[in-house]
């Protein structure tokens, strides 16, 4: 055990210390887009409380629920915030902390708490260097290990969501804002472990390490890894620190001279590196590691087994929304019953994504109601409308390109699962998983995907992206489906396999609505159709009826007359 | 506190507010026209504010022999990019060959000529730490400039030490009279620092307001697709940009150098707090950012009267609510 | 037939992965419209960003039979871009945006800027009413103006418009288009791409249809107004008549 000299030892010791904290700022910021420049501050609450409570567990305890706390109250101001809002936050944060070590009495200040006793489990000590840094690789493959559970569950498909896919996130029935806190305060607790474990190691603390420097530190090692990747949280860590240690030991040998030369040294690389490889260098060694197979599970239930009553699913009336001065829907009255299709047809620009969003809870209207099955629900956030029976697709695909074609599916079964985020990470999810994922390859063999469940979602054609979004929302199980130009990009054979889909959906009881402008794709599929032109319904009525009328032709196929 | 004590402090508080206000709106500019938070914006004030003590002093500054070598790698850079123009010659070549001259001839030791030479020395440290460390990331995610930001700033901060050392330096004030107004005796200092922040936000707005080459900085920051389909070069846009804010630190440094001594790692704090402004601007709106940088000043001071080691924590703590408030608005303001 | 302005051959161009266009080839002629026509998420788009450099691209764009270059350079040599978006600078009033088209002639003398101006006035006398009003109060149609007036202060020799008649309505659509063909009979070549293919149709010269990122149809434009096809895709009226 005693192969390594003494140095090189502790050096591991504080890679794996550095590794742990990594690892819980790769699932905060690379995957979930929230950059925090304020980690440190994290591991310097739980160090305190280790050194203040020396005995080990009442310690870790006491860091633990400190930190915890300490996350849980920024958690309810930054799980809002975005890009640099919440970068400036963190960078507050890390600043006030800091300020405070260095200034309340209690801890010392810059003279620090020395004499902490090395830890103990049971009977056996680890004063040994080897045996500490045996114990916090330990928990480095421990953390490792729950993070990865975490980010093949259901949980860590929505946290993908966070960076940048919220809106979407949100109408697949996923509540972003509790999911980013509980993400921070995970990422705080993983921080809180190293500043434990760190202070036995060190047996001396003092508020340097746990300074905005630091934070930023930790943020590099994150960005050099490789953002999203915990096997680059961990090389991140392993590199950063063994660097640093190098340079500090032979820049000033090489120019002979003492001071910041090892810093710029090291951020001189940073930014080279940076510049050349902005993804991090984990995906650059890890070529495309084969991902787990998932299981597969018991064939897939139909989507919905009792049939929908009879009745109406969706009555719009006197809708109206303003931006500014424009008017973008102005006193939009109709319904659809279920069982039946309806087209929304009209030219760019005439509101029918506007009226989308506000159905779907995107936007609130200025005036007006909307009514889902009997109940209303204007002002009701995405997600619980969602919950209602709602699922919809997007004009603009919102998919995560990066993943793969069953997990973006496998989002809009999200509201079919329960297990949160301790399960998760516990690997107590795995059946509820296998339920899931093959929900959504139920729904994918139902448009005809199923041959492409690994491929990434964005290296599909657009058209087939379109696709990928229909069964995302067939996976919700929804009653009312609210297409947003589903056919366009697709070829002929395809839009007829679409056409056919959505009649067999009609025949299920499924009410849909959709915006199109392929008119033959429209005119053959729709029940009724409904003209808007300028924000105002200007016809509706039976395909034949609608297209024979004077004003659509004026408006819609560009001034006949 | 007596009233006699609180203008007093108001004074200093309206002193720094003005220096945060420059800095804030270097970093509104460079922002909104490359995305970049410029972050290492206070390291170049702190080398202002030292290269023109070196030269008060009768030295020579590290920063000028840096310049001439980064200057010269550009250049290089240029020629073996075929990209060579008059301009790129005049800011590469031409312009530091000029200022080592007027470095090695000029009378340095004056205090004004001193102070120009100086923010002429570090003013193109902004140009060209857009040509060597944000251009060739121009399309990087934020997060990945702003890391390039921060690393920068530990380079400039190292490059203070290397060159200076690490003792705080001070300038000569631009001047030392000063005005009794009853009892409150104040600084000619602070008031020739406010006046020169009100000129130069003046300046400012003459630029974007009525040049060609400002409205098409405004342009670039407004709509970057507009600004590249009418012929606005991005890269010299960025540059520009960096030129301003660079500029604007430099003179701060000059400014803020003969009320306090700066360090190497001064700076970075300093340009923090001009952050802090910016943000409570919404990294938009220059009366905002006004606001939020006098605010900052006078928290700050009065902070320093009450509890001196809290200052800094009252000033950062101070920003947590604003951006939760910042957030929510932006919320209601409907955000899809 | 006058000599090619624009010749575009086997171009491909995309996102990332994500291939759109699949090699398209077409001319524009000097004086002429030509107008590009297909339902959303054809490439439309996708082709003008390729023409104008904005994507990468692969095969031949050329301009008076010289390669085309970057962005900047397709500007200077007299092509110009309105895009669907418009690609206004909202916060600025219609005098700037206007000055600030004519930016790659920016070294020319001052009265070729005022003449360009006077030009676009006469054109759009709306925004000359409104030349102190902030880009982002105008109407749609005011918009559409502006973008087109931005455009021509640049005084192009083509001009590639990106759904002109996006949520326009009918009256402002035969407005704008009146005068896209007033200033074809000033010598401009124009390059347009539709949805509403029967108004870019009634204009142009000659039509493409453009759809799943390939060309599937050319001819004059007349001919392809009254192809059975065209009317039964784009004009949805087919199976009546």
């Amino acid at each position: 055990m005693t192969l390594l000299p003494a140095y090189d030892i502790t050096l591991a010791g504080y890679a794996g210390l550095a590794a742990i904290v990594a690892i819980g700022l790769t699932l905060l910021t690379g995957v979930s887009g929230q950059t925090s420049f304020g980690q440190a501050s994290f591991v310097g609450i739980a160090a305190y409380a280790a050194a203040l409570l020396p005995d080990g567990p009442s310690g870790l305890l006491a860091g633990l629920a400190l930190t915890g706390a300490a996350a849980w109250l920024l958690g309810l101001i930054t799980a809002r915030l975005s890009g640099h809002f919440l970068a400036l936050c963190s960078v507050a944060w890390g600043i006030s902390f800091y300020a405070l070590f260095g200034t309340l009495p209690l801890l010392h200040g810059f003279n620090g708490i020395g004499g902490i006793p090395p830890l103990r489990l049971g009977p056996l000590s680890l004063a040994a260097p080897a045996a500490n840094v045996a114990l916090i690789w330990l928990v480095v493959g421990l953390a490792l290990l729950a993070s990865r559970n975490l980010l093949t569950s259901r949980t860590g498909r929505a946290m993908r969501t966070l960076a940048g896919a919220r809106a979407m996130a949100e109408s697949m029935g996923i509540d972003t804002v509790r999911l980013a806190r509980a993400v921070f305060v995970l990422a705080a607790l993983l921080a809180a472990v190293s500043g434990f474990l760190f202070a036995h190691f060190q047996r001396f603390i003092s508020p340097t390490p746990f300074s905005l420097t630091a934070s930023i530190e930790y943020l590099f090692m994150v960005i050099l890894g490789g953002a999203a990747h915990l096997g680059g949280a961990v090389l991140g860590a392993v590199l950063v620190t063994v660097l640093r240690e190098e340079l500090t030991d032979w820049v000033p040998r090489l120019t002979g001279a003492t001071g910041n030369y090892e810093a710029m040294a090291f951020s001189l690389a940073v930014i080279l590196f940076l510049q050349r490889a902005p993804r991090g260098l984990w995906p650059r060694l890890a070529r495309r590691a084969a991902r787990p197979k998932p299981r597969r599970a018991a064939p897939a239930q139909p989507a919905r087994e009792c049939p929908i009553a009879d009745g109406v699913a969706l009555e719009i009336e006197g809708l109206r929304k303003h931006f500014g001065g424009l008017a973008a829907n102005q006193d939009v009255s109709f319904s659809i019953r279920t069982g039946e299709i309806v087209a929304l047809i009209g030219p760019n620009g005439a509101g029918k994504s506007t009226l989308f969003d506000i159905v779907s809870g995107q936007l609130a209207p200025t005036a007006g109601t909307v009514r889902l099955f009997g109940r209303a629900v204007v002002r009701l956030p995405a997600r619980r409308i969602a919950a209602l029976g709602l699922a919809r697709t997007f004009q603009h695909v919102k998919l995560l390109a990066d993943e793969s074609v069953r997990d973006n599916i496998a989002l809009g079964a999200h509201l079919a699962g329960r297990a949160g985020m301790l399960r998760a990470l516990l690997r107590l999810d795995r059946a509820e998983e296998a339920r899931l994922l093959a929900a959504a390859e139920a729904a994918a063999a139902r448009v005809g995907l199923d041959d492409m469940l690994d491929m990434k979602a964005g290296a599909l054609p657009l058209g087939r992206q379109r696709i990928v979004e229909i069964a995302r929302a067939l996976c919700l199980a929804p009653r009312l489906l609210l297409l947003d130009e589903p056919a366009a990009g697709l070829r002929l054979q395809e839009k007829q396999q679409l056409a056919a889909l959505l009649r067999q959906l009609r025949g299920e009881g499924m009410a849909v609505l959709l915006v199109e402008h392929d008119m033959g794709f429209v005119m053959d599929l729709a029940d009724r159709v409904v003209v808007m032109d300028f924000g105002q319904k200007i016809a509706e009525g039976a395909p034949a009826v609608v297209q024979a009328d004077p004003a659509v032709l004026e408006a819609y196929l560009g001034g006949v007359a | 506190m007596t009233p006699f004590v609180f203008l007093a402090l108001l004074q200093d508080g309206l002193t720094s507010g003005a220096i945060y206000l420059l800095l804030a709106m270097g970093l509104l500019i460079v922002f909104s026209v490359t995305r970049v938070i410029f972050v290492p914006q206070g390291d170049l004030l702190a080398l202002a504010t030292l290269t023109v003590a070196q030269l008060q002093a009768g030295g020579v500054p590290g920063t000028l022999w840096l310049l001439d070598a980064l200057a010269l790698a550009a250049l290089l850079g240029e020629i073996a990019g075929g990209r060579t123009t008059r301009r790129t010659l005049a800011a590469w070549l031409i312009y530091p060959a000029a200022l080592t001259a007027a470095c090695w001839f000029g009378p340095r030791t004056d205090p004004w000529f001193a102070m120009l030479l100086g923010i002429a020395i570090v003013t193109p440290f902004g140009p060209l730490a857009w040509r060597f460390v944000f251009r060739p990331a121009a399309d990087a995610s934020l997060l990945a400039l702003l890391i390039l930001a921060m690393a920068l700033h530990f380079v400039l901060a190292g490059v203070g030490m290397v060159l200076f050392g690490p003792d705080g330096a001070s300038v000569a004030p631009l001047t030392s009279a000063t005005l009794m107004a009853g009892p409150l005796a104040i600084s000619g200092q602070s008031l020739a620092v406010v006046a020169i922040c009100a000129a130069l936000v003046g300046g400012l707005r003459w630029f974007f307001g009525a040049t060609l080459t400002g409205k098409a900085l405004r342009a670039t920051a407004s709509d970057r697709l507009g600004a590249r389909l009418v012929g606005i070069d991005a890269a010299e846009s960025g540059a520009r940009a960096f030129a301003l804010a660079a500029f604007v630190a430099a003179l701060s440094g000059v400014l803020i150098g003969a009320v306090t001594p700066i360090a190497y790692d001064t700076g970075f704090e300093i340009g923090l707090k001009g952050f802090v402004a910016a943000i409570i601007g919404g990294l938009a709106s220059y009366p905002a950012a006004a606001a939020g940088a006098v605010l900052v000043g006078v928290l700050e001071s009065l902070g320093s009267f009450w509890a001196s080691a809290w200052r800094d924590v009252i000033v950062f703590a101070l920003l947590i609510p604003v951006l939760a408030w910042l957030s929510l608005r932006q919320r209601a303001a409907g955000e899809p | 037939m006058t000599g090619k302005l624009l010749t575009v051959a086997g171009l491909r161009a995309g996102y990332g992965s994500v291939a759109v266009l699949q090699g398209v080839s077409l001319d524009v002629a000097a004086g002429q419209i030509v107008a590009i026509v297909g339902p959303n998420g054809a490439g439309k788009t996708t082709l003008m960003s390729a023409i104008m450099g904005l994507l990468p691209r692969q095969g031949e764009v050329r301009l008076d039979a010289a390669a085309a270059g970057s962005t900047a350079a397709m500007v200077a040599a007299g092509v110009v871009l309105v895009p669907e978006t418009r690609a206004l600078f909202a916060d600025m009033s219609v005098a700037d945006n206007l000055l600030l088209g004519a930016y790659p002639r920016r070294r020319a003398a001052r009265t070729d800027r005022d003449a360009a101006r006077a030009d676009v006035f006469a054109l759009f006398p709306r925004l000359a009413e409104r030349r102190h009003q902030h880009a982002a109060t105008l109407s749609g149609g005011e918009r559409q103006m502006l973008a087109l007036g931005r455009a021509l202060m640049a005084r192009p020799r083509l001009l590639l418009l990106d759904e002109p008649s996006l949520g326009l309505a009918p009256r402002i659509v035969r407005d704008i288009f009146r005068v896209l063909a007033d200033l074809r009979t000033r010598g401009l070549s124009i390059l347009l791409v539709e949805q509403n293919a029967r108004a870019a149709l009634d204009i142009a010269d000659y039509g493409y249809v453009l759809e799943l990122g390939e060309i599937v149809l050319e001819g004059p434009s007349a001919e392809l107004a009254h192809d059975a096809r065209v009317i039964a895709t784009y004009l949805g009226t087919g199976r009546q008549t």
